[in-house]
């Protein structure tokens, strides 16, 4: 009757074993492949550690006037301007600007890794149907699984620092943009296509005169979930010694720093938003032409 | 060469994954209906031979699931074929690798959809631009040409809007300038004036005739319309489930229909507009009438006979009187001939 009452479970050494097995031989991996590893993404931690150099080597009001400057750029919106430089004048002022720009630098290089990556696979997804299959499943793994549990394996090959943690953001930033992109592109009016196909488009006219530009306003939802969602990431990523408004929040958690926290806390809800309501923006006016009615 | 600019041998179309090895079972005679039962594949098109003549407009029509929209798609190979032939100016468009066939769709041949198929994102210029674009024009000359289009469709003016701020008819315009931007010979057009109202759509047939007259293209219009196909069409064919049942000019069309299928088409044709006074035109022509064309409508010459109070009419070709047609004569051609009488209509050939 035990067969019943009590799971047929592996035996208790075979099972400790099979962990140990994993856990050495992907030592052994992580001790003969880290440091071509390391080499590999070191393009990617220069690009970093300048980008943020930059950011902190320019003069405080330049960087506001450019804030202001893009935030107008892409939503048209005097009022959406003025709160982002105000958010970033109250930011500087509670003396938070160094980890802010930190942050900036972490999440625009995340930003672009994604749209770099994620486009692409989403385009090559779009294509086919197997490697639909094939990718999203690998997609939702990457949303779902606990962060702690690939932080690990990251941590291991390459050590603590800017580039895992910018690994860490971009494994769970990327699924949104290739997902719309693949919907977006999926999402094109077949007739239209026929359209394009009939007048003897090939496939790049097609796809950069026609499928991009309508799949747009779906691309776009991407990126923005895609910044929203590496934003997200700060404060974890600081656990693996990413510099950032997400290090005085960890430390805050450790101490019971309860302003600390809130302030830093804020400042990352004042860049998701400055960052959404501009990219909002900019995505509906990539619609305008969906617009119908004879005055406009 | 033959006399035609396209011409469609034993072209098959079925749907479904082992369609090469159903054409024999379609071509010893297995229907429609029986391939979907037994083996599940759709049949398209069956043994679907035309001869499309160049600088004419060659109506294809049929009712929905006639396959008449399939056949058109085959011309420009949007649709892959089971098997056949389509030989446009002498060459086999099924035999074209893919690269001959995108200079084909570029040069050879352009299409005006149903649903207009414009780009959204594109304003009115820029959709018209698009196949110049496709073709490598350089923009200044491409945006020149689009515009002479434009302004020849009627759309002047229009130029920077977008196709969601214009009405259908409008939208189709852009869609036939568009398509005659290209310069290509023949002109695809499935069913293109189908999602129009009434009196647009009329305006739109008006409008291709007008530039037929002069441009000379050869032009396939699919239509489920046979109104459309009488006003339109030099020659029309007719299709029903995948098979081709008649073709021949108008009068041939209302006149001698192939089968109940056909003259249950052409019943409620208005037989004055489509009839001319060359296929009533009998005896010697010596009595004294009206002259009149005999390329005149019998409308049209009812109007004249009303007009001056004549009650025959002398048919006039080349300047020479060839036979003549009564007032009596006309109204018998008129009246709708009873489904069992078919014969009666047949009399005036």
């Amino acid at each position: 009757m035990s067969f019943f009452t009590k799971f047929p479970a592996m035996e208790r050494g075979d099972l400790r074993d099979l962990k140990k097995g994993i856990d050495s031989s992907f030592k052994d991996f992580s001790r003969y492949w880290g440091e071509s590893i390391e080499t590999f993404f070191d393009p990617l931690f220069y690009f970093l550690v300048n980008f943020e150099k930059l950011l902190l080597a320019t003069p405080w009001p330049i960087i506001i006037l450019i804030v202001a400057a893009l935030s107008y750029i892409g939503s048209r919106s005097w009022k959406l301007s003025l709160g982002a430089a105000v958010s970033f004048l109250l930011i500087g002022y509670l003396g938070m600007w160094e980890n802010t720009m930190s942050t900036v630098a972490l999440i625009s290089v995340a930003t672009i890794i994604c749209i770099a990556v994620g486009i692409p696979i989403g385009i090559a997804m779009s294509k086919s149907d197997r490697l639909q299959a094939m990718i999203t499943p690998v997609l939702d793994i990457m949303q779902t699984i606990p962060i702690f549990v690939y932080l690990l394996p990251v941590v291991m090959l390459l050590g603590i620092g800017k580039v895992p943690g910018l690994i860490a953001v971009c494994v769970y930033a990327m699924p949104p943009i290739v997902r719309l992109t693949n919907l977006g592109l999926r999402l094109v009016d077949k007739e239209i296509l026929e359209a394009a196909d009939a007048f003897g488009s090939n496939y790049r006219q097609r796809l950069f005169s026609v499928q991009l530009p309508l799949a747009l306003p779906n691309i776009f939802a991407g990126v923005n979930q895609t910044i929203m969602m590496a934003l997200a990431m700060v404060v974890i990523a600081s656990m693996i010694g990413v510099k950032g408004l997400g290090v005085p929040v960890l430390q805050s958690i450790q101490n019971q720093y309860l302003a600390l926290g809130l302030m830093n806390g804020l400042a990352i809800v004042a860049l998701a938003i400055i960052f959404d309501r501009v990219s909002q923006q900019y995505g509906k006016r990539l619609q305008r032409h969906r617009e119908g009615g004879h005055d406009v | 060469m033959s006399d035609y600019k396209i011409e469609i041998k034993n072209l098959y179309k079925i749907f479904g994954p082992n369609d090469k090895s159903m054409v024999d079972l379609v071509a010893n005679g297995m229907s429609k209906q029986e391939l979907l039962d037994q083996h599940k594949h759709v049949l398209g098109l069956r043994d679907v031979n035309i001869g499309i003549s160049a600088n004419s407009i060659n109506v294809i029509m049929g009712l929905s699931g006639s396959g008449k929209s399939t056949l058109i798609r085959h011309i420009n190979r949007l649709i892959e074929p089971t098997v056949g032939e389509i030989i446009v100016d002498g060459d086999d468009v099924l035999a074209m690798n893919p690269e001959r066939i995108r200079d084909f769709r570029r040069f050879g041949a352009s299409m005006v959809f149903q649903k207009f198929g414009l780009m959204p994102h594109r304003t009115v210029l820029e959709n018209c631009m698009y196949g110049l674009n496709i073709q490598g024009v350089e923009t200044g000359d491409a945006e020149k040409r689009a515009k002479h289009w434009l302004n020849r469709v009627g759309l002047s003016g229009f130029e920077d809007r977008f196709p969601a701020q214009l009405s259908g008819g409008m939208q189709q315009r852009v869609g036939l300038a568009r398509a005659l931007a290209t310069d290509a010979d023949i002109l695809l057009m499935d069913e293109a004036f189908s999602a129009l109202d009434p009196l647009i759509r009329a305006d739109m047939q008006g409008i291709l005739l007008d530039l037929q007259s002069e441009l000379h293209k050869t032009i396939v219009f699919i239509t489920h319309d046979l109104d459309e196909a009488l006003r339109i069409g030099d020659d029309i064919a007719i299709l029903r489930d995948g098979e081709l049942i008649q073709k021949g000019n108008p009068q041939s069309i209302v006149l001698k229909p192939a089968d109940d299928y056909v003259a249950d088409f052409t019943k409620d044709v208005n037989r004055a507009r489509v009839l001319t006074l060359n296929t009533l035109s009998h005896g010697s022509g010596k009595k004294k009438g009206l002259p009149l064309n005999s390329d005149l409508s019998i409308e049209e010459a009812m109007q004249e006979m009303i007009v001056s109070d004549h009650n025959l009419v002398t048919v006039m070709k080349e300047g020479k009187s060839i036979g003549q047609v009564s007032l009596n004569d006309m109204v018998a051609a008129i009246a709708k001939p009873k489904t069992t009488e078919s014969g009666e209509a047949n009399a005036y050939r």
